[in-house]
């Protein structure tokens, strides 16, 4: 556990090993699935056969027909739609979470690397006091304090996801520092902010850029966890943690889609976003080497 | 050894410190007059409120406020809950043997489905080992609600086997019973995680030396397994399975709500919708306890495992 390790992406074994023999068609697979993702939440309000909150009473729990495809849920709303407009909380949250501790992690990382002494001590601490709490159990504490909605839990998330990019910048700031090539720049004068900026963070952008695609399916799972806890967004807005809570009453009447729709998408979207997260990150160890 | 441990405790001590400081402070980070946020908006007499304000110590600066709720908190006393209006202790107390019934019942099937899939995986290569990688790769990727789903609309609507949300059984075999479902679901994330290391762990061992000089000396293959390669592999699988039994802690609060568990868990979640922040403060102190010191024991594990882990002051994070 010394330096080396942290200059990698920290990779819980998410999928890490499960890849079809070449590696290439999962990955295809996981990259188009996620573009049908995004194009669905993208389109969404042209899309959709139905308001994705507009009430039919009279209908509840209707189950797959030519209207509704993928049947009602309890309020008699369209699945399918709701699916289709939950898509846009689903990605939008982890991507705000994986935006925001990313641009943190580099910003700490980068100074706790590249000025050392107590500075990275100070900050190093910070991180992982950070990294020792639960990220869920933060999120709950924001939540409690900040009352919910979509923005407390993405603000929680985010720091609880900053001390994994934040630690792997600072490896990775460090290593890059002793290079000759930032050296020669520091004699000539360069300003540190200038070296930063124009040689440093290109050169180590695409590993953390791994770490972040690798962060992005994780913070899905949490996000619609707190969702499904109620914390996250509000109702009537569709929301595929929430839906499932609603669902999960009718479920035990019988009327599985309603719960099971918004599931299936979780677990397939997580599965591809480890895949597309691994494959990126396997294809920069080969071009290291 | 006591000098590290020592160490270690005294370590433990400051996040205990600095997490009951943080979760103190934020109930007055909360905008707007703590007693109004503590009445959670109802009308109240003057004398209530001013009940309230004494009950809470409002008028006291910030920080005698804050010692004498530590104080208080050192002695088991947690203040009242606003919601269930009852001490928060005695509170916990009833609702502490189902969470730790419902973890205990998960983490030994994390760890008997875990290690035995992984190690299983591991010794039988091709077209198991395969299966297995494929089932644990969806198996990590399943949040523990959607899996509740699952498990419900299968062996509770469909089949029938297990008891659905929401009720409740007598005596112990029947509460492990009720406790079937939740457990499972709070299982089945980490138990693909434990088995993804454990076969790893043990694919690195097999590949060692030493087993090849165990197997040409003609120890019979059981005996090399269990004494060489399980043996060998133990340490990442221990301190895989320590981290993840932590993580137990926080999401059993997702698991508890989705089968209506009277537990801690979602006692937690329960005081956060409803904004009863003593109760809150409990709890989060609570399960960072219970985190840290499941952290400390899988350390202090470690050099058990393998002698040739040192304990050293400077390894501790």
């Amino acid at each position: 556990m010394t330096a080396a390790a942290l200059t990698e992406p920290t990779r819980r074994p998410l999928l890490r090993r499960l890849r079809a023999p070449g590696g290439g068609p999962l990955f295809t697979a996981a990259v188009l699935l996620l573009g049908a993702l995004v194009l669905a939440a993208a389109l969404a309000p042209l899309i959709a056969p139905h308001d994705p909150e507009a009430l039919d009473l009279r209908a509840p729990l209707a189950g797959s027909s030519a209207d509704h495809l993928l049947g009602t849920d309890q309020s008699g709303r369209d699945v399918l739609s709701r699916l289709l407009y939950g898509a846009r909380t689903g990605l939008l949250g982890p991507l705000l979470v994986v935006g925001l501790s990313t641009v943190l992690g580099i910003l700490l990382g980068t100074v706790a690397g590249w000025r050392g002494g107590w500075v990275d001590t100070l900050l190093s601490r910070l991180l992982d006091l950070v990294f020792s709490v639960p990220g869920l159990l933060l999120a709950i504490m924001f939540v409690a304090v900040g009352g919910p909605g979509l923005t407390t839990p993405v603000i929680a998330m985010s720091l609880a996801y900053t001390p994994y990019v934040g630690r792997l910048v600072r490896g990775l700031a460090r290593q890059e520092k002793a290079r000759p090539y930032l050296e020669s720049y520091r004699v000539q004068g360069w300003s540190g902010w200038t070296i930063c900026l124009r040689h440093l963070l290109p050169n180590i952008a695409p590993t953390v850029l791994a770490q972040s695609a690798i962060n992005f399916g994780y913070a899905l799972m949490d996000l619609a966890g707190l969702s499904f806890l109620g914390f996250g967004a509000q109702p009537p807005a569709a929301d595929w943690g929430a839906m499932i809570n609603e669902g999960e009453s009718a479920l035990q009447r019988g009327a599985m889609l309603p719960a099971l729709a918004p599931s299936v998408c979780i677990v397939l979207a997580v599965v591809a976003f480890g895949i597309v997260g691994e494959g990126i990150a396997d294809r920069l160890a080969r071009r290291e080497r | 050894m006591t000098r590290y441990l020592l160490g270690r405790l005294l370590g433990l001590a400051a996040v205990l410190l600095v997490t009951s400081f943080l979760v103190f402070s934020a109930v007055h980070l909360a905008p707007g007059d703590p007693v109004s946020f503590l009445l959670k908006g109802h009308p109240a007499t003057p004398e209530a409120r001013a009940a309230i304000a004494a009950q809470y110590h409002l008028d006291d600066p910030f920080l005698v406020q804050y010692l004498k709720w530590l104080g208080g908190a050192l002695h088991g006393d947690f203040g009242r809950s606003i919601q269930f209006r009852q001490d928060v202790t005695a509170l916990l107390g009833s609702r502490l043997p189902g969470t730790a019934l419902l973890i205990g019942y998960a983490a030994v099937l994390v760890c008997v489905g875990g290690v035995l899939t992984g190690a299983l995986a591991a010794l039988r290569r091709g077209p198991l080992d395969r299966l297995v990688l494929i089932g644990t790769g969806v198996a990590t990727a399943t949040p523990p609600f959607v899996t509740a789903i699952g498990l419900v609309s299968l062996f509770a609507v469909q089949l029938g086997w297990f008891p659905g949300p929401g009720s409740t059984g007598t005596g112990l075999a029947g509460r492990l019973h009720q406790l079937t479902l939740p457990a499972f679901a709070l299982a089945l994330t980490l138990a693909g995680l434990l088995a993804r290391v454990t076969r790893s762990a043990m694919l690195d061992e097999l590949a060692r030396e030493h087993v090849e000089v165990a197997r040409s000396r003609g120890v019979p293959e059981r005996a090399v397994i269990r004494r060489h390669v399980l043996r060998g592999a133990l340490g990442p699988i221990v301190t895989v399975g320590g981290t993840t039994l932590a993580g137990l802690l926080v999401s059993t609060s997702i698991v508890e709500t989705a089968f209506n568990v009277t537990g801690v868990g979602q006692l937690l979640v329960q005081s956060v919708t409803a904004k009863d922040l003593p109760v809150v403060q409990a709890v989060t102190l609570l399960i960072v306890l219970g985190f840290v010191l499941v952290n400390l024991l899988v350390d202090l594990l470690a050099p058990l495992i393998d002698p040739r882990v040192a304990l050293a002051p400077g390894d501790t994070a």
